[in-house]
């Protein structure tokens, strides 16, 4: 029988995202909610000087927060309902599986996405430049959260521990750091706290692409590279990581 | 017919401690087989051991398997269209309908949309549950929640179904239904089962092996294993028996005060004449699974147990 590998991407984007959003509304309106309560904050206590930042926080957060939660998901199915099980004795593979896993998340980003656009479109005024390089920044953001949260999701051993490593990772990387706000708010000593964040670094990117702050070419170009570089060795790191048949 | 080669099977698991607990040991089998074949055993006895190494979930430590033709341990991918597997506690996708698991399970399985969908609606015509199709998992009972998994495997059309446990936690009603579903199986598929419960395995196996510690104890069919242990018959003799009448073969006193026999065709005959002279009320069955089970691995009223 020849297996079609569509189908097989196409099943993990159903189960993951589009059923679960067609049988629990209430999973897209939280899901639509959580990078507008910080927008929402910022925009007050800033007088409205920050919005376009909080904007560009908010697209760093959905990717963060969409592709971290590729452990959750992947730890409650294997756990809970025993579907990596049932899968490993049938013709789809693990990399297909986890692809479209991680398409499915993208896919839940998509409400999201587009209402932050609109907003871009409104307040920002984007070049198509700019589009472009939030776009690319975009796509490494959730690249290496996707790969951080399916690390994540083969060392943890229940749904309620993947949970707690899903808040903390997303406090770490999309609250604390410098998203919603420029890194030249930090004073100088604590700025290299905020460097350990990837995500810092998407920010400063961004930031720079619209000119809200204006940052050295050279300075730029160290943080694509950091982006890039974070990018691929939790890639790598999480392909090393993956066990489809246990030993 | 499906060929089952195990050669050594070993598999060995290190603990926190660095500890290693052998899970199966150097368990070996050659058969022929169809209809149901049932691992029985109790908790850690390597059943769900052997079935994930079967159906290639997990590699052994050292062993040899042969499914179907196909080295498993080897070759995984070339037997996984050919298999597939309800394991233990597996449970359906709680945000999707029974419908919905199904055709989600087939299109992971490589098939077509239109295919998926036409198999999920058979499939669903099959196993009666067109009313149950649109309802979450939440709104279905547990026999109903089991039968929806086990007619999603076999809508895979797999050749050879492994069930881990699939009855645990019903009902009997619902373990009933459930049986007529694999008695029905049986005559497509070869189904490889785990169960506890030893009724089931004898109501519905042709083939059984008891594992106990990791080793093979016995295989064969029921029938087999009555006359391999020598004491295909068991006379339950109730209150008041008589002591001085000598009880040839394996003997059980029960805490109940009544006493078991075991024995050949040939002594269950000659003490069934002694007991009706006696007027002591008595029944002669063939042994039971349940018997021999605890016979080979069990401690039924340990201490009591004599041999004449």
């Amino acid at each position: 029988m020849k297996t079609s590998k569509f189908s097989q991407l196409s099943a993990s984007i159903m189960a993951n995202a589009i059923y679960a959003m067609k049988n629990f509304p209430v999973m897209l309106v939280n899901t639509i909610l959580a990078p507008f309560g910080l927008l929402i904050i910022i925009f007050f206590v800033s007088h409205g000087t920050l919005l376009n930042v909080g904007i560009l926080g908010g697209f760093i957060l959905v990717m963060v927060n969409n592709g971290i939660a590729i452990q959750g998901d992947l730890t409650h199915l294997r756990n809970d309902m025993k579907l990596q099980d049932m899968l490993v004795s049938s013709p789809v593979s693990p990399a297909i599986y986890v692809a479209g896993i991680a398409l499915s998340e993208l896919v839940f980003s998509i409400p999201d996405l587009v209402v932050l656009s609109i907003l871009a479109v409104i307040f920002i005024h984007l070049s198509a430049i700019s589009a472009l390089t939030i776009a690319a920044v975009m796509l490494l953001t959730f690249m290496f959260s996707i790969s951080l949260g399916f690390f994540i999701s083969t060392i943890s051993r229940d749904v309620i521990e993947g949970w707690a490593f899903m808040g903390l990772i997303s406090m770490v990387l999309s609250t604390l750091p410098p998203v919603y706000y420029p890194i030249t708010y930090i004073p100088m000593p604590f700025r290299y706290i905020a460097y350990l964040s990837p995500t810092s670094f998407s920010a400063i990117i961004a930031q720079n692409s619209i000119g809200f702050v204006k940052f050295s070419s050279s300075f730029i170009l160290i943080s694509w590279i950091i982006l890039i570089l974070v990018s691929v060795a939790l890639i790598v790191f999480a392909i090393k990581r993956s066990r489809w048949r246990e030993e | 017919m499906v060929k089952l080669i195990i050669k050594n099977l070993s598999k060995s698991y290190v603990d926190k401690k660095s500890k290693s607990l052998s899970a199966l040991k150097k368990v070996s089998l050659n058969l022929d087989i169809n209809g149901i074949f049932t691992l029985i055993g109790r908790n850690g006895a390597g059943k769900t051991t052997f079935i994930r190494i079967v159906s290639t979930e997990l590699l052994p430590t050292s062993g040899k398997v042969y499914l179907d033709g196909v080295d498993v341990v080897k070759n995984p991918k070339e037997i996984r269209e050919r298999i597939a597997v309800i394991p233990q506690e597996a449970a359906l996708i709680p945000w999707m309908t029974a419908r919905e698991n199904i055709f989600a399970y087939l299109l992971w399985r490589g098939l077509s949309f239109k295919e998926a969908k036409e198999r999920t609606n058979t499939v669903l015509t099959r196993f009666k549950l067109e009313k149950y199709a649109d309802k979450l998992p939440r709104k279905l009972s547990g026999g109903t929640k089991r039968k929806v998994l086990v007619a999603l495997v076999i809508s895979s059309n797999a050749k050879i179904i492994f069930l881990d446990e699939p009855t645990t936690g019903l009902d009997p009603i619902s373990r009933r239904e459930l049986w007529e579903v694999l008695t029905e199986l049986k005559k497509e598929h070869l189904v490889i089962l785990t169960t506890h419960y030893l009724e089931e395995a004898e109501e519905l196996s042709d083939y059984i092996i008891i594992l106990n510690k990791g080793k093979l104890v016995k295989a064969g069919s029921i029938n087999n294993i009555r006359d391999a242990i020598g004491y295909p018959y068991a006379i339950k003799i109730f209150k008041g028996f008589n002591k001085k009448i000598r009880l040839n073969g394996k003997v059980v006193k029960k805490n109940d005060g009544t006493f078991q026999v075991f024995s050949d065709e040939r002594t269950a005959n000659n003490l069934a004449k002694k007991l009706i002279k006696t007027k002591v009320k008595f029944s002669i069955n063939p042994t039971s699974l349940e018997d021999i089970f605890y016979m080979l691995v069990g401690d039924i009223d340990k201490g009591e147990e004599n041999e004449n």
